[in-house]
């Protein structure tokens, strides 16, 4: 029995693609970490843009583009207000989380030499660790890694011996992709800033069941993505403590990031434009905040409650399989379930699955060090929403037991 | 047999079955069955790019004809290669080339056909077609 005060029926209402049937069967959408669906009230939100006040932004006299920037401008509010962000110049709108890393990344090129050092986790995305090769490889810096145990945690005492003078950045995610594991992200930030190193936290797996607060956390960077968090595609946000924001050079060079341009120089508009050149997405962001406000109106901790004791059921459930193992059982962990059958390929898992109408995730998750680590192709990994119900978790079960049986 | 007979051939068996089930349980089947590739030929320079399991093919020329093995990771991939093995191996490079692939299509794998699928059914017939010019070039 699942305890919750939250009305799963009413809630699934607001989600029109809950609906549809794929391949004949009702949709059973467990792949929420890899994109989360969109409320009725969000797409209300992108049809209210493009029908009544498309404009431009920031520079119209016209009154569409007055409506428009006063919408876009209050979304950055509530993302502020959302993450506790001190000051909205502090809140870039970025495409996403990738974006976000990379702005950092590039900017940081100016500041680290040979020698320097910056460390990763070793459960990080392909988007978290890719970027920050790069970074060494342009300036000589080497990247050091937090290993992890066989439960998918960071192995904290290797992260504190890997500190030092000579570290300048950590970058860790706050909750895995993969594994689901929520990882100690105050005590990362602590200990990075007693050596003098700035954090970046990838927060896109972890916002839409967290609800951080950026100034208790006292980190450097924040990123994530909306689409994660029931918004659109294409539209994310870069948090930077604004004596960092002010430091990195501009990422890219274009309109609405100048202050006035001659062929001779140009000087750089003030934050947050210096870091949104060109037209932004601005339906997107509008869309953004609709899906904070979404959220915020069931509750964080009501949902997040609600998805533990869905992901608590399932595990449960799951691990009644002979020969299923799950990837992933950190103390803290969230939505995310990742396994395997011996002997089954996941691929095979998760095409049959399809032919059931259950929408899992199979492959490597962008996340090939930890499938290395394990020693396995990849994982099936079905992940979570408080959108799905109970019964939803039955049918995956019923699910993987009919392609177990068919594969053996 | 022609590639065509053989493919008319595997339409009929396909069109035994009602639902998807049966078809996808047949690929498996297939798959057990697959001509295994040697040992020695389970290299990455004979790995098909663009799927999401492991697939190796070996092509070799037996006289005029191109034989091929495979293996796979998955079982269903490996069904699928079975299946493309059985239409186009013992046969001559030219007509390999020629052969048009539509018979996917009819018994019921169209949904692997997309580009976009991770399973890579058009890279494995890309790659089968491309061993065919490699050794056409040969014999010429």
């Amino acid at each position: 029995m699942i305890q919750t005060t939250l009305d799963i029926a009413t809630i699934r209402k607001d989600f029109p693609i809950l609906n549809r049937k794929v391949n004949g069967q009702p949709l059973v959408y467990l792949d929420n970490a890899a994109t989360s669906q969109t409320p009725q009230q969000v797409i209300d939100a992108i049809v209210d843009y493009y029908q009544g006040y498309n404009a431009n932004i920031h520079r119209g006299v016209h009154s569409l583009s007055q409506e428009a920037t006063d919408a876009y401008e209050m979304a950055r509010k509530k993302i502020q207000e959302h993450f506790n962000i001190a000051k909205s110049q502090e809140v870039i709108f970025t495409s996403g989380t990738t974006h976000g890393i990379n702005l950092v990344a590039t900017g940081f090129s100016s500041f680290l030499k040979k020698g320097d050092e910056v460390i990763v986790s070793a459960m990080e995305h392909h988007s978290n660790i890719v970027p920050w090769q790069m970074l060494c490889e342009r300036t000589g810096a080497t990247l050091k890694v937090i290993p992890m145990n066989v439960n998918g945690e960071l192995i904290m005492e290797e992260y504190h011996k890997l500190l030092s003078e000579r570290t300048k950045l950590v970058f860790c995610n706050h909750v895995s992709n993969a594994l689901g594991t929520i990882n100690p992200i105050e005590e990362i930030i602590e200990a990075a800033h007693k050596v003098g190193a700035a954090v970046l936290i990838d927060g896109a797996q972890a916002a839409a069941h967290i609800k951080p607060d950026l100034q208790a956390l006292d980190v450097d960077f924040y990123v994530v993505s909306a689409h994660k968090m029931c918004g659109p595609t294409g539209v994310g946000m870069l948090y930077g403590k604004e004596e960092w924001l002010k430091k990195l050079p501009p990422y890219q060079g274009g309109g609405e990031m100048i202050a006035e341009v001659t062929f001779e120089k140009t000087t750089y508009a003030d934050l947050p434009h210096k870091f949104e050149a060109g037209t932004p997405n601005i339906c997107g962001g509008i869309a953004f905040g609709a899906a904070l406000d979404y959220l915020n109106s069931i509750g964080f901790e009501t949902l997040t409650q609600y998805e533990d004791e869905l992901v608590h059921y399932a595990t449960e459930q799951l691990l009644s399989i002979d020969g299923l193992r799950i990837y992933g059982n950190a103390k803290h962990k969230t939505s995310v379930i990742s396994f395997n059958i011996e002997g089954i390929h996941p691929y095979d898992i998760g095409t049959i699955l399809d032919k059931l109408g259950i929408a899992v995730r199979t492959g490597h998750h962008c996340a090939q060090p930890i499938m290395d680590f394990y020693k396995i192709p990849g994982t099936v990994r079905a992940s979570f929403s408080f959108y799905n119900t109970k019964e939803e978790v039955d049918k995956l079960v019923e699910g993987v037991k009919r392609a177990k049986s068919m594969l053996e | 047999m022609t590639i065509q007979e053989i493919q008319e051939e595997i339409i009929d068996e396909f069109s035994m079955f009602d639902d998807w089930m049966q078809r996808y349980e047949y690929m498996i089947e297939l798959g057990k069955s697959l001509p295994l590739i040697e040992e020695q030929y389970k290299v990455d320079d004979n790995l098909i790019k663009g799927c999401q399991s492991k697939v190796w093919v070996h092509a070799e020329l037996d006289g005029d004809k191109l034989v091929f093995t495979a293996d796979s990771d998955a079982i269903i991939t490996k069904g699928i290669i079975a299946i493309l093995i059985r239409a186009f191996s013992n046969q001559k490079p030219q007509d390999i080339i020629d052969a048009d692939t539509a018979f996917i299509d009819e018994i019921g794998l169209k949904e692997h056909l997309s580009p976009t699928r991770a399973n890579g059914l058009v890279s494995m017939v890309k790659q089968l077609k491309l061993y065919a010019v490699a050794y056409q070039t040969q014999l010429n």
